[in-house]
């Protein structure tokens, strides 16, 4: 399944028929296998995470983002239609004064961008913020 | 080693010990992600900064993992705590291998 990208999903709707549908929907998306594999599967919670991002970024090259997960290990930064959604993970030391971090980030378009943190106990949190972007920042 | 790199660091010379004191960190690097094509529709080969990680006397603050949807000229801002004098070390690690590393003394009163 992991052959399937976009590229020969594409040639297999072309070469079959135009009308055919393709379940989509049916494939978990790069981002949330990312989620999947971060968390190990475990089921996350809603709260105990900030996200701040702007509602609209004009420029999506440079979107200033900043992420605040009390008491976790390490969090991190998915934008899931990016070409490839992993942005950052951030592990945070003994001496972090607290789990709260900011740096920019490129998005191709208007989407989710999602923040997974691993706190000390071993539960993960989880927040999704939507970015509106004027301009994508991939070089597409 | 890539041309033009050159990091800068905001820390506060003087703090109190246990107070949080804010860190803002920006190397200028092109961050190549490796999907843009150059004129001849070749792809351009990715060069991004792919780690970065403050340490205080040998302790860790943060550590970083960088993937290509980090902007231009990696920017961070994040807290530390310490209660001791000494020196923050900053290293960024680049895709070609080579490492950029900064030093800052901080002074606790």
């Amino acid at each position: 399944m992991s052959k399937l990208n976009r590229r020969n999903l594409l040639a297999i709707s072309g070469g079959v028929a135009t009308s055919l549908f393709i379940p989509v929907g049916a494939f978990a998306s790069k981002g949330e296998e990312a989620i999947t594999a971060f968390t190990n599967g475990q089921g996350v919670r809603k709260s105990g995470i900030t996200l701040t991002s702007p509602e609209i970024a004009e420029n999506g090259n440079t979107v200033p983002i900043s992420v605040e997960a009390p008491g976790a290990v390490s969090i991190i930064i998915l934008a899931m239609k990016n070409p490839t959604p992993d942005v950052a993970k951030f592990n945070f030391g003994p001496l972090a004064a607290n789990q709260k971090a900011s740096t920019r980030i490129r998005l191709r378009g208007t989407q989710d961008v999602v923040a997974v943190a691993k706190l000390a106990d071993g539960s993960f949190v989880q927040d999704t913020k939507v970015i509106k972007v004027t301009i994508g920042g991939c070089g597409g | 080693m890539a041309k033009g790199v050159k990091p800068r660091i905001k820390v506060p010379k003087q703090a109190t010990a246990g107070e949080a004191i804010n860190i803002k960190t920006l190397i200028s690097h092109k961050m190549e992600t490796g999907l843009r094509k150059d004129a001849d529709g070749k792809k351009i080969p990715r060069q991004i900064i792919n780690r970065f990680t403050c340490d205080f006397n040998g302790q860790n603050v943060v550590d970083v993992q960088l993937e290509a949807a980090i902007s231009v000229n990696p920017y961070f801002q994040f807290d530390a705590v310490i209660d001791k004098s000494g020196e923050f070390k900053f290293a960024w690690y680049d895709d070609d291998g080579s490492v950029y590393e900064k030093t800052k003394k901080i002074t606790v009163s």
